[in-house]
């Protein structure tokens, strides 16, 4: 068994209820850090930690945490980025709705460690129902005197306050995020300046991923060296993976960084294998943004080694041969996928998505999206495949904010590793449009 | 202009709702918005005219800000709707799973197609993306509710209990 940080507790019945979880050791990293620590010392021990933010970027979130501006008399603000939209990705959603408490006591710690008194945990709105269960964590934990005034007796006080969104995947960028918590349209801002220094209510701020959040009571409790021995090189610690598509146990799994992709996929303790009688076609490692992988590129690096679960290892090989573990959005795909139907699927999410404050995001994401949907519909033409390659790179690194670039690797990956199967559509436009038709052309399937 | 407005939270809303405003700093109370609107549509099935109007002033901001904010976030109807408004994810991890023929039995069953309302008036078909339930699929939400593990089968069994709720 590998360990578990995060999940360890997960299945324990009741663990959603304050006593429980406190019964399970829950709350002591708030007890340890309010009356033994300061707040530079949590700070410090989440840098020796080498945690990485888990919402995508992976920026270590010590290092995050300690550009935060701290001007005289200016309120500072933690927000944690709950609104979960990645397609691929369900980690946040899992953990918030088994194990509420264990984001509230990491809120608490990180709120102290960078000198908030009131917090904000910012929610995709369908998710009104887990919204509920954490404003009932909230008012338990309230109750008990581990948030609100005077804080067992610490002198510190905390606020947090449940946000919810309005339905738009764009408001996970974070500054997005924090226009739409000041009640506006979520149009992400021009940084610099950065959150650190401008953030919320143009105050500095600093805005977490959930699993991010959640890491520093076992952080706290354990050390961060303790923390920084788990997982490999600068990969450190735990990762929620969230698997979807074509294995036989999809679901959320806490894996430590490092593991082999191969066995991950294989082994029982995690996703068992892929379906039944099918064969393993492609991947997408890190939610719908990063690029997509044939089987055996996901297996294994250029140089024959296998490739691991970690930062460093699903990038191996540049965007030539490698991928990104982004927010750990693990799609599985077998030999009956189209992948030319999953791009336009995926960049329809993107064209529907994009705020459209900038053109080439606008106008780019709505011109692959109706590219690829002539392609996957028969009408494809010859100088498609081109010009799909044309548009994402004039999308890519010439925008506002990292939409665009998420939305131009799935197009440019999938024609980079499966440009047979676009061109198959192209010159093939009866049979490619047959009900559950599939490209079945020379690839290596494993 | 604001309509004069007919529309308003009930009390035990109008409660909430101040309470809601009351977690914002001082000068912060736009914060409230989102909240707002959402109880509102909670309260009314939707989000009309009027309603933004009464929550615009409850803010004291121009309903312009209201309206801009409304018609960018999907999860708000600015078209009156059906009694059950289904949300089902089209996007490609559901899709693996079934997601496609699943809708188009749903539509079937429905006799509509997605963005319509039923003659009855007891369904509206929205799609949406992702609702973070990918390892569930197919999946679709109906209110708060997430309907996980689709199949037609179980399909005709959420709308016909859905149908028989008063
Ligand atoms: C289009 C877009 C969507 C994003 N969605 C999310 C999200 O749903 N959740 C999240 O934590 N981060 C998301 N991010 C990343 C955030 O901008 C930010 O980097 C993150 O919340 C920082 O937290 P972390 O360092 O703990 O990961 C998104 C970024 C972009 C560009
Ligand atoms: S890249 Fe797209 S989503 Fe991001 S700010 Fe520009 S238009 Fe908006
Ligand atoms: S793709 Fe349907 S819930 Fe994520």
């Amino acid at each position: 068994m590998t360990k578990k940080i995060l999940t360890e507790h997960i299945n324990v019945p009741g663990i959603d209820t304050f006593d429980v979880y406190r019964q399970q050791g829950g709350y002591t990293a708030v007890e340890k850090a309010l009356k033994t620590m300061t707040p530079d010392e949590i700070v410090e021990e989440v840098k020796k930690a080498g945690v990485r933010g888990r919402g995508g970027a992976g920026f270590p979130m010590g290092m995050k945490w300690s550009y935060l501006a701290k001007p005289e008399g200016v309120p500072r603000y933690l927000v944690c980025n709950a609104d979960e939209s990645e397609p691929g990705t369900f980690k946040d959603h899992y953990l918030m709705k088994h194990i509420p408490h264990l984001l509230i006591e990491g809120m608490i710690v990180s709120s102290f460690a960078l000198g908030a008194n009131k917090s904000f945990i910012y929610v995709r709105g369908e998710l009104m129902y887990v919204i509920r269960i954490l404003e009932k964590a909230i008012a338990e934990a309230k109750a008990k005197g581990f948030l609100g005034k005077n804080i067992l007796g610490s002198g510190y006080d905390l606020e947090l306050v449940v946000q919810p969104g309005g339905g738009a995947y764009i408001c996970g960028e974070e500054t997005a995020l924090l226009e739409s918590l000041e009640g506006k349209r979520g149009n992400p801002r021009n940084k610099p300046p950065f959150p650190a220094v401008k953030g919320l209510y143009q105050c500095p701020t600093v805005v977490n991923n959930v699993e991010s959040i959640a890491t520093t009571s076992w952080i706290i409790n354990n050390g961060g060296d303790a923390y920084a021995a788990i997982g490999v090189g600068r990969s450190t610690g735990t990762k929620l993976i969230s698997a979807s598509g074509h294995m036989r146990k999809p679901g959320v799994y806490e894996i430590e960084l490092g593991l082999p992709v191969e066995d991950f996929i294989y082994a029982d303790e995690w996703c068992g294998g892929i379906r039944p009688g099918h064969k393993f076609k492609a991947l997408v490692a890190g939610g719908s943004s990063v690029p997509i992988l044939p089987a055996n590129l996901a297996l294994t690096l250029a140089n024959g080694e296998k490739r691991l679960m970690s930062y460093e290892s699903l990038s191996d090989g540049g965007f030539a041969t490698g991928t990104m573990l982004g927010s750990g959005g693990f799609i599985l795909f077998d030999e009956t996928s189209c992948i030319v139907r999953n791009t336009w699927n995926f960049s329809r999410f993107y064209h529907h998505e994009s705020c459209g404050q900038c053109s080439p995001c606008r106008e780019g994401t709505g011109w692959m999206e109706k590219v690829l949907h002539r392609i996957e519909h028969g009408h494809g033409h010859q100088h498609d495949i081109d010009l799909l390659v044309d548009v994402s790179k004039k999308i890519e690194g010439n925008t506002i904010c990292p939409l665009g670039d998420a939305a131009a690797w799935p197009v440019a990956s999938a024609i980079r590793h499966f440009r047979d199967e676009f061109q198959w559509h192209i010159d093939h436009p009866t049979e490619a449009t047959q009900p559950g038709a599939v490209y079945r052309g020379e690839m290596a399937l494993v | 202009m604001t309509t004069e407005s007919t529309i308003q939270f009930t009390p035990e809303r109008l409660a909430e709702a101040k309470e809601i405003i009351a977690r914002y700093p001082e000068g912060r109370q736009k914060s409230a918005l989102l909240p707002l609107l959402h109880l509102m549509q909670e309260q009314e099935g939707w989000t009309s005219t009027e309603g933004m109007d009464y929550i615009a002033r409850m803010l004291d901001i121009q309903p312009i800000e209201v309206y801009e904010v409304a018609t960018f976030y999907t999860m708000y109807h600015v078209q009156p709707v059906g009694k059950h408004v289904i949300e089902y994810c089209r996007t490609g991890p559901c899709c693996l799973m079934g997601g496609d023929d699943v809708l188009a039995h749903l539509k079937q069953r429905l006799s509509i197609e997605t963005g319509q309302t039923t003659v009855d008036g007891q369904f509206t078909l929205k799609e949406v993306e992702c609702l973070a339930a990918c390892g569930m699929g197919p999946v679709f939400q109906v209110r708060e509710q997430y309907y996980t593990h689709l199949t037609n089968d179980r399909v005709d069994e959420i709308i016909d209990e859905l149908s028989k709720q008063a």
